[in-house]
């Protein structure tokens, strides 16, 4: 069963009762909560993720609820919880799905330790996954957007999990949240491309969320051998310049922006040398999505 | 009593035959009560960790990856610790965690460390900070009130942290502050003490201290967000220590000697309510001697067996905050004198109301 077989009532009822059992590529997420918004948003972005039994086992338990303070009447807010527990300060109630798609980030993030977990966006082409590791405001997520727009499948956008006794990517797809001017962009480069209502002023500015392609999310149990790395740097104006860099730098951009580096030890050292050594690894500046997203076509086209 | 992380604490053998709701209800709460690693190490020495589904196995495994690292990090620390107090020729006594850890013992398999804890000799106190401080720890709580309260009514000095690793020392002289109304003579912990072999200037309370002053801590404790992990660290140690049944005479006599009878009495007492765990009846008998007035033990009873329970059960307990704010109050009040308990609180209000007042903060 997927989520759109569920009528909107049906989704509704669950969500405010038992709960929606959820499930992202490994995970099962049993979501509950009663805004209205939520539901809707749900119903869009998720419509072909498939729902596990009530019988089965949940990895993470949130809800999301409208905090009991006297604000509720001018202000209201939504509360992100974690069993049955706050796990962030509560947000304006107009960020609901920005929260549960942080919050479900963080739920991963800050638990499953059992991989090696790396932000960054991660797509796959013929069996072979391109990482794009990078701290916030680099463009990963646009140029995520584009390659998945023309084709490329959809591992994740923002986690990628590697799992250390195959060296493999675990697909985990999920909307692929778009930031500020990357939500105009990606209208103008994909007009087909089903987006969110957009939702002003977040943390991270107005903040708008990409549907992931049907197709993405029915192979999500296809693990993916990484083969390149690609550290994108997002240079207003310029139009796309790839260059080769060395492994060493790719190690270090892969462990800097890992959640857990540090808790796996001398494996994890192990297991990111051994995935820079069989990449091809690159740079890319680029400025205009169209040249970023040909030259990862190059990339993938050589042999 | 049908708690999840007990009964699988108590009997991991009969993990495999559970179901998936249960094992929902298992992680969640081994997850609150900081024992989802321990879960792991302890189906793991029962052999039935492959038996365990895959979903609930993948948080064990992920469980088991912190708490392994978090050894890791305690040994490096030791280490640093070791040579920032090496040019003063004093020895660290290790507590806890990290005691368990150089020790050998089972109760450090799986366990979670949250700061690293020693003692040493009152004397030698000054002359420890100053090592440590020019080694780039450094105290944490800045407040001249609050390093007057440490300094001249608490047992360790205000916990220290280290400017570039961000790791947290807590240097203790004495395991109860002095002003307590127990007094266990930190002079005869340090002469039963022993040192860890191959690990030169570290030392390792006795056996039998390693369980008083793991009793004393936990039911002295005024928060115990981590009573049950703490329990479960005594009743691995009394299941360890405990087999030669020469052990138990020996440790009651020794909880007399240190004045620690009562939090003995209750190590016992819930260690067996909880987490069944063996002991010989001339043990509890002769725990007797710690045991408290016919009232206070109903109190002691429906206060324990409540907060020690972990947080996340399903079923809510309205008394269960209020079991653990009384254990707050209780905390204070065995620690201090009334007069000086009542000017501490009071000191501690007023700040609470001025900060509030201050704007921006």
């Amino acid at each position: 069963m997927i989520v759109a077989d569920l009528r909107h009532e049906e989704l509704a009822r669950t969500l405010a009762g038992a709960g929606l059992r959820l499930r992202t590529g490994p995970f099962v997420s049993r979501i509950r909560s009663r805004l209205p918004a939520l539901c809707d948003t749900i119903a869009l972005h998720y419509a072909e993720h498939p729902l596990d039994d009530a019988g089965g086992f949940a990895d993470f338990h949130v809800r999301l609820t409208a905090p009991r303070s006297l604000r509720r009447w001018l202000r209201p807010q939504v509360l992100f919880e974690f069993d049955d527990t706050a796990a962030f300060h509560p947000l304006p109630a107009g960020q609901a799905f920005p929260v549960l798609e942080w919050g479900l980030n963080w739920c991963v993030s800050a638990h499953c330790h059992q991989y090696l977990i790396v932000h960054a966006a991660v797509v796959e082409k013929s069996g072979s996954a391109l990482l794009l590791p990078a701290p916030p405001g680099s463009g990963k997520s646009t140029l995520c957007a584009g390659l998945v727009t023309r084709g490329w499948r959809l591992l994740s956008d923002e986690l990628a999990l590697i799992d250390p006794a195959t060296g493999r990517i675990i697909p985990l797809p999920r909307p692929i949240g778009l930031k500020n001017a990357s939500i105009a962009v990606i209208r103008a480069f994909a007009s087909r491309a089903v987006l969110g209502a957009t939702v002003h002023d977040t943390a991270k500015g107005a903040v708008a969320h990409l549907k992931p392609p049907v197709d993405s999310v029915r192979r999500a149990a296809q693990a993916a051998m990484p083969r390149w790395v690609v550290l994108p740097r997002y240079e207003a104006g310029a139009g796309a310049r790839l260059k080769p860099v060395a492994r060493g730098r790719a190690f270090m951009q892969l462990a800097d922006n890992a959640f857990n580096y540090h808790l796996h030890g001398r494996s994890g050292f192990e297991l990111l040398a051994q995935l820079v050594e069989a990449c091809a690894c690159y740079e890319l500046a680029y400025g205009d999505l169209e040249q970023a997203v040909q030259a990862c076509e190059t990339i993938a086209a050589q042999p | 009593m049908n708690v999840a992380v007990t009964s699988a604490l108590r009997e991991p053998q009969a993990l495999p035959g559970w179901t998936s709701p249960q094992w929902e209800a298992l992680v969640r709460q081994a997850r609150s009560a900081n024992l989802l690693s321990r879960l792991a190490a302890v189906a793991e020495d029962a052999g039935v960790l492959p038996q365990v589904p895959a979903a609930p196995r993948a948080h064990l495994e992920a469980a088991r990856v912190v708490s392994q690292a978090h050894a890791e990090a305690v040994r490096r620390e030791v280490t640093q610790l070791r040579k920032a107090l090496a040019s003063t020729g004093i020895d660290i006594i290790l507590l806890k965690g990290a005691a368990y850890l150089y020790a050998g013992l089972p109760a450090a398999r799986g366990r979670l460390f949250s700061d690293v804890d020693i003692l040493v000799p009152g004397a030698a106190l000054a002359e420890v900070e100053a090592a440590l401080m020019q080694h780039g720890w450094a105290t944490t709580h800045h407040n001249a009130y609050d390093q007057r309260y440490y300094r001249r009514w608490m047992h360790e000095l205000p916990p220290l942290r280290h400017v570039s690793r961000q790791t947290v020392l807590d240097v203790h002289h004495a395991i109860l502050p002095p002003t307590a109304r127990l007094k266990p003579d930190s002079a005869k912990l340090l002469a039963a003490s022993r040192a860890v072999s191959g690990e030169p200037r570290l030392r390792l309370l006795a056996p039998a201290d390693l369980v008083l002053h793991s009793a004393a801590h936990l039911f002295f404790n005024e928060d115990l967000g981590s009573g049950l992990r703490d329990l479960v660290d005594l009743d691995s140690l009394l299941r360890d220590f405990g087999r030669p049944p020469e052990f138990w005479p020996e440790l009651s006599a020794r909880a007399v000697e240190l004045d620690l009878a009562r939090p003995f009495y209750y190590a016992l007492r819930y260690c067996r309510r909880m987490l069944d765990t063996p002991m010989p009846e001339h043990a509890l008998r002769a725990a007797e001697t710690g045991r408290p007035p016919l009232g206070l033990h109903r109190l002691m009873d429906a206060v324990f067996l409540r907060a020690l329970q972990p947080q996340q059960r399903g079923v809510p307990d309205r008394l269960a905050p209020l079991a653990r704010q009384w254990l707050y109050v209780r905390a204070h009040w065995l620690r201090m004198p009334p007069l000086l308990l009542a000017c501490h609180l009071t000191v501690k209000a007023l700040r609470r109301q001025e900060e509030g007042t201050v704007p921006g903060r």
